[in-house]
C-alpha cells in the first residue's frame, strides 16, 4: 500500500490521495493544464516553475519517460496532482516510470483525487497556493502554506535561467543529435533565456540558425556585443511585473530594430516595453486546444498555452496593434508593429506538448531575419 | 460561395451490417443545421424506422427506395441545388457518386457540397488515394490495385505473404481477407473482384500487430483544421475497425507519436480538400513486446513508423462514436461546413461559450465495444478479421480505463454477463496459446480467464497483440477479483473494487454475498456513484451540457433536475432483433414528455443513436441498463421524484420492470403487473380464458413421452420453445415424433428444471396489431398482415398495411379482442398482440399468439403508414393524459387510401457458417418500407429497398422440400410464364420436367461432379434461388451450401413460398409504375 498524500490549497480545501515520486512536503501555485498527452515535456517545462501542475487527463504515465522529450535539463514543477497514476507504462520509447523519474528529481505527486472537482474548483475561485505532503499535519502544513511567498512575488526566471552563455545544441539533448536535413542558412541567433523550452531551439536549429542562449541578465551591449541577426525572448514562469531589467533591454532591442521574436513571458515583455499594461487572468491558459485567429488572415489555428498573464489590448501603446486573439475569451494572443521587424506571441509555436501548427512562426521570423541581413 | 437554398439529403437506408443507426443520428443532425440556417431539406430515406424520416426533421421527407432511378425523380420533382452526400453513410455516397457519373447532378444544377466528386473518388479508389498520398510524402503500406485473380498473384513476390485484400467501394469491408496462403489469396481475390462495384481489389503487405490508430477531422472552406479526437483500437491491426474495442482518448501514445498523426491528418485532409468531416486510420509501429512477434523488423529499427490505412471522405460509424465520446457533434458541424459556414463561425452548443473551432480535452477515458450476433446465431463463424460482423455497439464512460471496460461489458447485455464469465467449456484448468486467444467475439473473457490462470501478461500481450498496457490492466481487475475472493469486504476494498468498475453481481459473486446485501452495505458505507459532465472541455469552462455519466469520485455534479420528471429507459445496443425502432421510440417519449411540461431524462448506453444526443432529452446519462445502474441513477434524480418509462427500450428495458417494481420504484404507464401476466405463461393462459379469447392448445412438459402424449393430442405440426430462454436455441417447429424426440432431448439436457412448451402450431395467416391504451379507451393505429404465414419470425417477414386478405369481419374481431385485453389487462401506453388466422371452408379462426404490453418493433412503420404519432400519444397517456383529451377515440384509426409494406433486410453476406433459411427464429437486420397508393407498387418498392426483387428476366435455382411440391406448381408456372429459366435438383428438376417446362438439373451433392447447386450460383448462372426446407434439424444441412452460396453473391434467397408468391405478383402486375411522392402526400 503506497503512502498518503495531501494536498491543502489556501483556501483550506483538503484533497487526499496516494503518494507517488517523492514523499516531501512542497508548495507552489496549483494551475491545472488539460492537454491529454505530454506530461513529461510539461514536467520540464520552465514556464511551470513554481506550479504544482494539475492533470485534467485522469490517466498519467501511461507511456513512461522517453530520452527524447525532455523540455530542459530537469523537472520543473514543484509537484504533480493526477487522478490515476499508472504504475506499469507501456511504449517503444520508454526507459523508466514517471514515479522512478520524479523520485530521482524529489519531486512528489498525488494521485487518486478527484481532479476533476480541483479543477471547477480552481476554475471558479481562481489559480491559488496549495501545499502537498506526505508528512505534514493539516494545520501545519496550511500554516506553512500562508506563510510562503507568492507565487506572483516570486522571481521565478531567477530560478530557471542559465547562469552562463552557452551555444545550442546543449550536451545531451537527444532530438538535436538526429535534426538531419539542416537548412544552409546560418543566422546568427541570440536567445534571452528566461525559462526556455528546448524545443524552440531544436526547431531554430533545424532551420539552420547557429544559437547563443544568454542570460536573462544579459544587458544589451553584450547582447549586441553577440552581433546577433535575430533576438529570441523565451517563455518563462511568473509575474512579469518583476522582470523591469529585461524590459529596460527589451526597450532597447526593439529600437535596434533588430528582428525579435517574444514567445509568452517574452512576448508579455515586448508589451511592458511598449509601455502596454498586463494583468493576471484568474486561472490562466493552460492546454493543447486553444483556437487563436489572426486577424490579418482571418485563419484560425489550434495553439498550445500555458500563460497566467496576458496584455491588456486597450492599453497598447507606441504603435503595437493586436494581430491575434484567443477565441475562447477574446484575450490578445499577438502584437505586430507595422514599421518594427517584431513578432510577438502569446502561445507556443514549438508545441511539445501540443499541436504542431504554429511552427510556421519561426520560418516567419526567420523571412523576417533574412530580410533584415539582406537590406 | 453562395448558400444552396434547397438540399437533397441521402440517407444510408436499412440497418446493415456495417451501416446501422450511426447515420440517423449524423443524418437528423444535418437536417437540423441545415434547417437552422433556413435551408429547405429534402431527405430520402427507405428505412421508416428513423427519426430523420419524422415530420419536423427534414422539411419534405420520401420514404422511397434507395435507387439511382428513385433518386432522379426526386430531384426532378424538387429541383434542389445542392446535394449533401457525405452524411448518409457509405450508401449516400455511393449514390450521390452514381448520381454524379451518370450527368444527372449536372442537368438539374446539383451542387456536390462540402466534398467534391474528385475528392470522394481520391478517397475511395485505392490507386488514386495511394498516389495523393505518395505525392505529399505520406507513408502508405506497400500494395497494388488488381483487377484479376493473376494479378493479385504476382504481388506474392513482390510484396510477400500475408498479404490483405480488400475490394473498392464496399461496405464494411465486405469481402476482403487476410491472405496467409497462395490458395487464400486466390478465394478472397476473386470473391472480391466479383463483388466490388468496380470489380478492383487492393492488394497490401500486411501490418497485422500494428497498433491502429483513428483520428477525426474537420476542416473548412478557409481551410481551418481541425481533430476531434483520436482513437486507439485494443485489437491491433487485422481485425476491422468496427469490430475492435476501442478507446478514446489514445492511451499508449506519447505526445510526440500523437502529434506526428495529428499532424499527418491535417496534411491529408488539405490534400484532399475535403469540406467537413474525415476518418483517418494509422498503422503504428506496436510496442516492443507485442513487435516481437508480430513485426520483427519493426523492433529492430526502434523508431516509430506510421502508415495511411484508410480515409473515410464522410461521417461514419467512428465519427459518431468520436461525437458521443467528445461531446463534439460532428455531424452538425459537418453540415454546416458543406454549406459554407466555417469553424470559427460555428458555436459550440456543448458550453455554449466557445466555438466549433477547439479540439475538445477529455477528462475521462471512453471504451467502446462492439455487440456481435452470435448468441443468436451459435453456428457462425466467431473469428474476427478484415470482415466487420458486428450488428452494433456499446460505449462507457468512466474516470480510468478498468471501470469504463467493465461498465461496456455490463451494457452489451449478454444476458447478465459480466467479466467474470467463463466458457463452461474452458474447464478449470491451464488456459494457453494462440488458439484459445484469437481474435473472436469471447477474447476479452478469454483474456481474462488466461489471467486468472497466471498466465504472463507480456505473453498474453504477444500471443494477441494486444498493447501491454491494456493487459496490465486486465490484469489489475484479475488482481482485485482475488482480492475480493480472499480479504473481508471492507469500506476500503469496496470502494478500491468500485473505482475498477466492478458492478455489485460481480463484487457479490466473489465476496460470497447477495448483489442487493452489497448494494445495502454501499449504501450503509456511503459509496454511491457520482455523475460527472461530459463538456468537451476538461472542465475548463462552465458548461451547461446535460451529459453525465457515473464514476466513484467525490464531487456529484448532476444534482436531481427540478420539477415533474420521467426516465425514458433506451434500448442498449443495436442487435438482432432489438435495433433501430426502439431508439426511435424513446426519442419521441422524451420529447413527448418535454410536450406536457415534464422533464425528460434518458439511460442508454448506445453511441449510435439520436437518444444519445446531448439535446434530444432535458438530460442524458450514458450508462449501463442494468438494475445498478438504473437504481442508481434513480436515487442521485431522488427516488420517490422520477418515474421510469419501460415500454420503449425493447426487451432491455420491459426486462427492468421487475426490479423496479419489486424496489418500489414507481413505473409510468403499464404496472408490471400487466408486463407479468403478458409474460408468465400460466397467468396469460388463464388471462384469456378468462376472456374467452382463444389461443393456440398447447402444454408445458419435462419429459419425452410427455412431450410425444400432448403432441399426438394437438396433431402434428407443433411449436415448441423452451419457457426459459437456454444459449442460441429458442423455438422451433416440428412436424414428427422423431424430430419432436430430437429437440426434448436436447432441451432437457441443458435444462431439465423448466419446462419445455409444446403449442399447436397454426399455419395460418399471421396479423399483428399495435394499440394505445389509456384505461378506458383502445386507439388501434392499424392492423398489419404478414405475408409469411405462421412461423416465419415477424421481424423478418413481410408486413402489409392494411392487411389486404382480411375479412371486415376478420377485422372487428381483432379489434375487440385487442380492445378487451387492453382494457382487462389495465394497460396505460402501447399494446402489441400477434395473432393468427385459420380459415377453413369459409370461417375463420383467430387465435392470439403473444401481447407485448409495450412498444413493438411495427411502431415506426404503423405511424408512418398512418400518420399518427404513436410514442407521443401513448406517452402523454403514461403522463395522464386519455386519449379523449388528446382528441382521439377508441376503435380502428382510419385508413388512408395509400398501402404501406415492411420488408426485412438481411446481413447474411457477412456472416459465414450462419443459415439464412426463415424460420421462427429472427435473423434481419434492418428493415424498409415501401409505400404507395396500390398494394403492387409499394411491394414493388419494398422489395426494391430490400434488394429481394428478381431482374425482370433470368434464372432461378429451385429446391423445393416434398411437403411443398403441390403448393409450388402454380408458381413455378407462373415465373415460366414470366420467362425465368429454371435449375433445380433432381426431385424438383423432376417436377417441372413433368409439367413440361424445360429445366437444368444440377446435383445437391457438392462432391458428386458439376455443376453442382454452389457452381451454378458463384458462376452467376442464376439470379435468385427457391429453397424451401423440411423439418427443423438444426442445422439445417439440407439446401445449407445453397443458401450459404446465394447470400455471399448477395442474389435474392427464398425460403418461403410466400414471398415469393408475392415477388411473382410484383414482378406480373403493375408494380413498375410506382409512383415517387413525399410521404406526406401518401397521406392525403
Amino acid at each position: 500500500m503506497s503512502k498518503r498524500a495531501t494536498l491543502i490549497l489556501e483556501d483550506g480545501t483538503v484533497y487526499r490521495g496516494d503518494s507517488f515520486g517523492s514523499e516531501r512536503t512542497t508548495l507552489g501555485e496549483v494551475v491545472f493544464d488539460t492537454a491529454m498527452t505530454g506530461y513529461q515535456e510539461m514536467l520540464t517545462d520552465p514556464s511551470f516553475a513554481g506550479q504544482i501542475l494539475l492533470f485534467t487527463y485522469p490517466m498519467i504515465g501511461n507511456y513512461g519517460i522517453s530520452e527524447a522529450d525532455f523540455e530542459s535539463g530537469h523537472i520543473q514543477v514543484r509537484g504533480i496532482a493526477v487522478r490515476e497514476y499508472c504504475h506499469r507504462p507501456s511504449n517503444l520509447h520508454s526507459v523508466q516510470t514517471l514515479d522512478n523519474y520524479l523520485r530521482d528529481s524529489n519531486i512528489p505527486g498525488i494521485s487518486g483525487i478527484d481532479t476533476r472537482s480541483l479543477t471547477r474548483h480552481i476554475r471558479s475561485r481562481g489559480a491559488m497556493m496549495g501545499i502537498l505532503s506526505t508528512e505534514m499535519r493539516d494545520e501545519d502544513a496550511l500554516e506553512r502554506l500562508k506563510a510562503c511567498p507568492r507565487y506572483s512575488d516570486t522571481d521565478l526566471v531567477y530560478e530557471v535561467s542559465t547562469e552562463q552563455m552557452y551555444q545550442w545544441p546543449a550536451v545531451g539533448d537527444r532530438q538535436t543529435d538526429a535534426s538531419a536535413g539542416i537548412k544552409h542558412v546560418s543566422y546568427n541567433i541570440v536567445v534571452v533565456d528566461l525559462g526556455l523550452k528546448y524545443n524552440i531551439v531544436r526547431i531554430l536549429s533545424r532551420l539552420g540558425c547557429r544559437i547563443t542562449v544568454v542570460p536573462y541578465t544579459t544587458s544589451l551591449n553584450d547582447i549586441l556585443a553577440l552581433h546577433p541577426d535575430g533576438v529570441v525572448l523565451s517563455p518563462g514562469p511568473g509575474n512579469p511585473s518583476l522582470l523591469g531589467d529585461v524590459v529596460d533591454v527589451v526597450k532597447g532591442l526593439i529600437g535596434t530594430k533588430i528582428p525579435l521574436m517574444g514567445i509568452c513571458l517574452g512576448h508579455l515583455l515586448i508589451g511592458k516595453a511598449s509601455g502596454t499594461e498586463i494583468f493576471k487572468l484568474k486561472f490562466g491558459h493552460h492546454g493543447g486546444n486553444h483556437p487563436v485567429r489572426d486577424l490579418a488572415t482571418n485563419k484560425v489555428y489550434i495553439t498550445v498555452q500555458n500563460h497566467g498573464y496576458a496584455i491588456d489590448d486597450s492599453t497598447l501603446q507606441g504603435g503595437f496593434e493586436v494581430s491575434q486573439i484567443n477565441l475562447n475569451d477574446g484575450t490578445v494572443e499577438g502584437i505586430c508593429h507595422p514599421d518594427l521587424p517584431v513578432i510577438s506571441i502569446q502561445y507556443h509555436p514549438e508545441a511539445s506538448p501540443g499541436p504542431w501548427d504554429s511552427s510556421y512562426l519561426f520560418d516567419r521570423f526567420l523571412a523576417m531575419v533574412g530580410k533584415s541581413t539582406d537590406a | 460561395m453562395h448558400k444552396p437554398s434547397k438540399v437533397l439529403v441521402i440517407g444510408s437506408g436499412p440497418i446493415v451490417i456495417g451501416q446501422a443507426a450511426e447515420f440517423d443520428y449524423s443524418g437528423t443532425q444535418a437536417c437540423r443545421a441545415l434547417r437552422e440556417e433556413g435551408i429547405i431539406t429534402v431527405l430520402v430515406n427507405s428505412n421508416p424506422a428513423t427519426i430523420m424520416t419524422d415530420e419536423g426533421v427534414a422539411d419534405i421527407v420520401y420514404v422511397e427506395p434507395l435507387t439511382v432511378g428513385v433518386l432522379t425523380r426526386v430531384i426532378e420533382r424538387e429541383h434542389p441545388d445542392g446535394l449533401l452526400p457525405t452524411l448518409g453513410g457509405q450508401t449516400g455516397l455511393n449514390l450521390a457518386v452514381d448520381l454524379a457519373d451518370a450527368g444527372t447532378l449536372d442537368r438539374y444544377g446539383v451542387r456536390l457540397l462540402g466534398t467534391s466528386l474528385d475528392t470522394i473518388k481520391k478517397a475511395e479508389e485505392r490507386s488514386l488515394f495511394k498516389k495523393l498520398l505518395t505525392d505529399i510524402g505520406e507513408p502508405v503500406p506497400q500494395g497494388t490495385t488488381v483487377r484479376s485473380v493473376a494479378e493479385a498473384k504476382e504481388c506474392v513476390n513482390s510484396i510477400g505473404l500475408p498479404l490483405i485484400v480488400r475490394p473498392s467501394y464496399t461496405l464494411g469491408g465486405t469481402g476482403g481477407g487476410i491472405a496467409w496462403t497462395e490458395a487464400d489469396l486466390e478465394n478472397i481475390s476473386s470473391y472480391g473482384l466479383k463483388i466490388s462495384p468496380s470489380h478492383e481489389i487492393l492488394i497490401e503487405q500486411c501490418l497485422l500487430g500494428w497498433k491502429e490508430i483513428e483520428y477525426e477531422v474537420m476542416r473548412d472552406a478557409r481551410d481551418n483544421c481541425i481533430t476531434i479526437c483520436n482513437m486507439e483500437n485494443i485489437d491491433p491491426m487485422g481485425v476491422h475497425t468496427g469490430d475492435s474495442i476501442v478507446v478514446a482518448p489514445s492511451q499508449t501514445l506519447s505526445d510526440r507519436e500523437n502529434q506526428m498523426l495529428r499532424s499527418a491528418s491535417l496534411r491529408i485532409i488539405r490534400a484532399l480538400g475535403i469540406e467537413g468531416g474525415c476518418n483517418i486510420q494509422f498503422a503504428l509501429t506496436p510496442s516492443p513486446i507485442v513487435a516481437g512477434t508480430w513485426a520483427p523488423d519493426q523492433g529492430k529499427l526502434g523508431s516509430s513508423q506510421y502508415y495511411v490505412i484508410e480515409v473515410n471522405p464522410r461521417v461514419s460509424r467512428s465519427s459518431a462514436l468520436a461525437s458521443k465520446a467528445t461531446g463534439y457533434p460532428i455531424a452538425r458541424v459537418a453540415a454546416k461546413i458543406a454549406i459554407g459556414r466555417t469553424l470559427d463561425e460555428i458555436p459550440n452548443k456543448i458550453t455554449g461559450k466557445t466555438l466549433a473551432s477547439f479540439e475538445p480535452a477529455l477528462d475521462y477515458c471512453v471504451v467502446k465495444i462492439p455487440r456481435w450476433p452470435f448468441d443468436k446465431f451459435a453456428m457462425g463463424d466467431r473469428g474476427l478479421g478484415s470482415q466487420m460482423k458486428a450488428t452494433g455497439e456499446v460505449m462507457a464512460i468512466d474516470r480510468s480505463f478498468e471501470p469504463a471496460l467493465q461498465k461496456a461489458v455490463r451494457s452489451l447485455e449478454f444476458g447478465k454477463r459480466t467479466l467474470l464469465w467463463e466458457d463452461p467449456a474452458w474447464g478449470k484448468g491451464a488456459q494457453h496459446g494462440l488458439p484459445f486467444l484469437q481474435s473472436n467475439d469471447l477474447r476479452v473473457w478469454a483474456i481474462m480467464a488466461s489471467l486468472r490462470r497466471e498466465e504472463d501478461p507480456d505473453k498474453v500481450s504477444q500471443l494477441t497483440g494486444i498493447d501491454p498496457w491494456f493487459i496490465y490492466k486486465f490484469q489489475n481487475i484479475v488482481d482485485m477479483e482475488k482480492r475480493l475472493l480472499s480479504e473481508p469486504l471492507e469500506p476500503d476494498i469496496l470502494w478500491e473494487a468500485k473505482r475498477l468498475g466492478f458492478s455489485d453481481e460481480q463484487i457479490a459473486t466473489l465476496a460470497d454475498r447477495l448483489p442487493e446485501q452489497v448494494r445495502i452495505i454501499r449504501h450503509e458505507w456511503h459509496l454511491h456513484p457520482v455523475y460527472k459532465m461530459v463538456d468537451t472541455c476538461a472542465a475548463e469552462f462552465d458548461a451547461e451540457t446535460p451529459y453525465f455519466y457515473s464514476t466513484y469520485e467525490t464531487e456529484n455534479e448532476a444534482l436531481p433536475l427540478d420539477g415533474e420528471k420521467a426516465v425514458v429507459l433506451g434500448s442498449g445496443p443495436i442487435r438482432i432483433g432489438q435495433g433501430i425502432e426502439f431508439d426511435y421510440c424513446c426519442v419521441h417519449s422524451a420529447w413527448a414528455l418535454q410536450e406536457v411540461g415534464m422533464k425528460s431524462i434518458l439511460i442508454n448506453s448506445n453511441p449510435e443513436t439520436v437518444s444519445t444526443d446531448f439535446d434530444t432529452s432535458d438530460r442524458l446519462y450514458f450508462e449501463a441498463l442494468d438494475e445498478e445502474s438504473v437504481r442508481d441513477i434513480l436515487e442521485n434524480e431522488g427516488s420517490d421524484a422520477a418515474s421510469s418509462i419501460v415500454q420503449f427500450g425493447g426487451q432491455t428495458a420491459i426486462n427492468l420492470a421487475q426490479p423496479l417494481d419489486v424496489n418500489n420504484l414507481s413505473i409510468l404507464g403499464s404496472a408490471a403487473e400487466a408486463i407479468d401476466i403478458a409474460e408468465d405463461r400460466q397467468r396469460f393462459e388463464d388471462f384469456l380464458a378468462e376472456l374467452d379469447i382463444p389461443q393456440p392448445p398447447g402444454a408445458g412438459v419435462f419429459s419425452v413421452p410427455e412431450a410425444i402424449d400432448v403432441a399426438q393430442s394437438l396433431g402434428y405440426p407443433v411449436l415448441v420453445r423452451p419457457s426459459y430462454v437456454l444459449g442460441g436455441r429458442s423455438m422451433e417447429i416440428v412436424h414428427s415424433d422423431d424430430e419432436l424426440t430430437r429437440y426434448l432431448t436436447l432441451a432437457l439436457e441443458l435444462d431439465s428444471h423448466h419446462p419445455v412448451l409444446v403449442d399447436k402450431y397454426i399455419q395460418g395467416k399471421e396479423v399483428e396489431v399495435d394499440a394505445i391504451c389509456d384505461g378506458e379507451n383502445v386507439l388501434i393505429p392499424g392492423v398489419m398482415e404478414h405475408i409469411e404465414r405462421a412461423g416465419v419470425h415477424s421481424g423478418d417477414s413481410i408486413a402489409v398495411y392494411p392487411g389486404v386478405n382480411l375479412s371486415e369481419s376478420e377485422v372487428n374481431t381483432i379489434v375487440g379482442y385487442t380492445t378487451r385485453i387492453g382494457l382487462a389487462l389495465g394497460a396505460r401506453g402501447l399494446l402489441n398482440i400477434q395473432l393468427v388466422i385459420l380459415s377453413k371452408s369459409g370461417s375463420s379462426s383467430i387465435y392470439v399468439l403473444e401481447v407485448n404490453p409495450r412498444a413493438s418493433r411495427t411502431v415506426p412503420f404503423i405511424s408512418k403508414v398512418t400518420g399518427l404519432p404513436v410514442v407521443n400519444i401513448a406517452t402523454k397517456v403514461m403522463a395522464g393524459m386519455t386519449l379523449q383529451e388528446q382528441g382521439y377515440s377508441g376503435g380502428l384509426w382510419k385508413r388512408r387510401g395509400l398501402v404501406g409494406i415492411k420488408a426485412p433486410v438481411f446481413s447474411m453476406s457477412k456472416l459465414t457458417g450462419v443459415d439464412n433459411y426463415l424460420g421462427p427464429e429472427m435473423k434481419s437486420t434492418g428493415e424498409v418500407m415501401g409505400v404507395d397508393h396500390n398494394f403492387e407498387a409499394a411491394l414493388t418498392k419494398a422489395l426494391l429497398a430490400a434488394g429481394l426483387m428478381l431482374p425482370s428476366k433470368g434464372s432461378l435455382l429451385l429446391s423445393i422440400a416434398d411437403r411443398d411440391k403441390d403448393e409450388s406448381i402454380s408458381l413455378i408456372k407462373e415465373l415460366y410464364s414470366l420467362q425465368y429459366g429454371f435449375y433445380a435438383t433432381e426431385g424438383t428438376a423432376a417436377m417441372i420436367k413433368s409439367m413440361g417446362f424445360p429445366v437444368k438439373m444440377v446435383t445437391k451433392k457438392l462432391d458428386e461432379g458439376h455443376p453442382n447447386v454452389v457452381d451454378v450460383i458463384y458462376d452467376g448462372s442464376v439470379d435468385g434461388v427457391i429453397n424451401t426446407v423440411t423439418g427443423g434439424r438444426i442445422p439445417l444441412k439440407d439446401g445449407f451450401d445453397i443458401r450459404r452460396a446465394a447470400a455471399e453473391e448477395q442474389i435474392p434467397c427464398f425460403t418461403s413460398l410466400d414471398t415469393v408468391r408475392v415477388v411473382v405478383s410484383a414482378i406480373s402486375g403493375s408494380g413498375g409504375k410506382f409512383s415517387v411522392k413525399p410521404l406526406r402526400e401518401y397521406l392525403r
